[in-house]
């Protein structure tokens, strides 16, 4: 049984911060999607960003491990910080930077040209060579952690894109945790999945919180209220409140939190 | 209530007239395939009329001669296969690498727009064109003489816009979540497209070297230009080495007097047609075995 969605635990413990934003603002072109944004983001914790549609939360959550500037025309100012680092730093590269900080994204995207096994040492071949002994440790652990293991152990070597849709997520989730990050990022990632596949994910995502710091988007607002303990509540490119999941969905400091929350608009 | 819709009579009409036109579509469409595959079998059947008689393994191994029923085509076909092999060489990693850089590389601007229509207009330039600029280019600029370098180098010249168009195809039709995976991974651009896009676009790009290296096989008139030989009695031992090629050879025995040469020509066009079928089989079949590991 999942907990409750107004649940009453204790708050969570403050822990060092992982992920810092000071007044970070997003362009695409000439159009501004974030305007000044900042937060602390804790470390081992699940942090929620929610908002309805086109409030700039993807944008966010892409900023942290330097996707937004991927697109063409998309230029961001401000500081994010991991460990303290900034991560827009001139001597940062942006590809050492997304193998600590890990993304999922909205629609399952396992590499359809591999096999499970290869999905799951993606990362780790593109980058590096790996010893037969070690891929096979590297496979089950990141399966493993993935929850995933054990309906896949006996066909590692079908392709990935044969697994259902929420299988695939989790492979996806696989690939990511076999980079070994310490930061996952994920982009509604339950968005394009059945209410059980979701929560097998909601499940996991508790687990994993104690190994990483997860930022999850989402716009289902019960989702935030059972994963997370920290939420974000973006409201056109502005962050409106960010606080303790808790605190935010039973007495939010500010109306257009409540507003949203009670389903007012969205 | 469905039923009474289903037999009611302006329902009917509509239908009926729906079923006219969906069968004239169908029968226009069936036309449209039966028509060029009777014309193809109308020449292979006139080729195998009028050549078949010549067509053994001797006519396959041996050299041109005055004697019409001694001329083999080995030369020619030889001639045919090198150039083949050297063009892809020259114009496949050429085209590849061109279309890796305007789609992954490259940021859309002016020069880029400028680029993509110049090539698009490359591929409609004669191919008598692209001889004059070989003939100029290879063989008395670059010195490489009347040999298969500067052929193959021509030809490569002639389909590399359209390997490129092709290969830009492909290279769009990988969506670009799978890109975003891979640099989510840690992945630099390079082991992005090599190891994700560069797979998935394969066969893609593999169906349109096919085209562009069948058409190549084809191909005349540039080679006429630069100066392929058209009477050869021996088979080229380098990429340095005169040549001839099979449709050199055939347009040849067509423009000789003696009618016996016409049925030697026939028998070429059945050597040439077959060798770019079995070119063909191959590549179709490399390509599905990379679309069966792709998928």
């Amino acid at each position: 049984m999942r907990p409750a969605v107004f649940q009453s635990t204790p708050p969570p413990r403050p822990s060092p911060v992982k992920l810092g934003v000071d007044q970070v603002r997003a362009w695409f072109g000439s159009h501004q999607v974030l305007h000044g944004i900042d937060m602390q983001i804790p470390e081992q914790s699940v942090t929620a960003i929610i908002g309805p549609s086109g409030c700039g939360k993807s944008t966010l959550i892409r900023s942290l491990n330097r996707m937004h500037e991927l697109t063409e025309g998309a230029r961001l100012e401000g500081r994010i910080t991991l460990d303290g680092v900034d991560v827009y730093g001139k001597d940062v590269d942006p590809v050492l930077l997304r193998r600590r900080v890990g993304m999922v994204f909205q629609k399952p995207n396992p590499f359809p040209s591999m096999s499970i096994r290869d999905n799951v040492l993606a990362g780790l071949r593109l980058t590096r060579s790996l010893d037969r002994s070690r891929a096979a440790e590297i496979t089950e652990t990141a399966l493993r952690g993935a929850a995933l293991w054990d309906e896949v152990k006996d066909r590692l070597d079908t392709p990935g894109v044969s697994l259902s849709g929420g299988q695939q997520q989790r492979l996806c989730i696989a690939r990511s945790l076999a980079v070994a990050p310490e930061v996952l990022l994920m982009d509604e990632p339950c968005s394009a999945l059945d209410p059980v596949a979701t929560s097998r994910i909601e499940d996991l995502i508790h687990t994993l919180k104690t190994t990483y710091t997860i930022v999850i988007v989402t716009h289902n607002m019960q989702q935030a209220a059972r994963v997370s303990d920290y939420t974000a509540f973006l409201l056109t490119g502005e962050l409106v409140e960010f606080s303790e999941t808790n605190r935010l969905f039973t007495s939010p400091r500010d109306t257009r939190t409540e507003d949203y929350i009670t389903g007012k608009f969205g | 209530m469905s039923g009474a819709q289903l037999s009611s009579p302006t329902t009917a009409t509509t239908r009926r007239r729906g079923l006219y036109s969906e069968r004239a579509f169908y029968a226009l469409a069936l036309l449209s395939i039966i028509l060029p595959l009777a014309m193809l079998a109308i020449m292979l059947l006139g080729v195998l009329k009028n050549g078949g008689a010549r067509l053994s393994w001797d006519f396959i191994t041996s050299y041109p001669s005055r004697k019409a029923d001694h001329a083999g085509i080995l030369p020619g076909l030889v001639g045919s296969l090198y150039l083949m092999g050297l063009t892809a060489l020259i114009a496949l990693p050429l085209g590849v690498g061109a279309a890796i850089y305007l789609e992954e590389y490259g940021k859309q601007s002016r020069m880029s727009r400028l680029i993509e229509v110049n090539i698009a207009n490359l591929a409609g330039v004669p191919s008598i064109v692209y001889g004059l600029l070989g003939l100029g280019l290879f063989v008395r600029i670059l010195h490489f003489g009347r040999s298969l370098l500067a052929g193959a180098s021509t030809l490569a010249l002639l389909v590399l816009p359209m390997v490129v168009l092709v290969s830009r195809e492909a290279l769009r039709t990988v969506p670009r979540g799978l890109r975003e995976a891979a640099f989510a991974l840690g992945a630099t651009q390079w082991q992005t497209i090599r190891q994700v896009v560069l797979p998935i676009a394969y066969p893609g790009i593999l169906t349109g070297a096919i085209l562009a290296l069948s058409r190549a096989i084809g191909e005349t008139a540039p080679l006429v230009v630069i100066g392929a030989l058209t009477y050869i009695t021996f088979v080229p031992d380098g990429v340095d080495a005169p040549f001839t090629a099979l449709p050199i050879q055939i347009f040849n025995w067509v423009s000789r007097p003696q009618k016996a040469f016409i049925v030697d020509a026939a028998a070429g066009i059945v050597v040439l047609v077959l060798t770019m079928l079995i070119l063909n089989g191959v590549a179709i079949y490399l390509r599905n075995r990379l679309q069966k590991r792709a998928s």
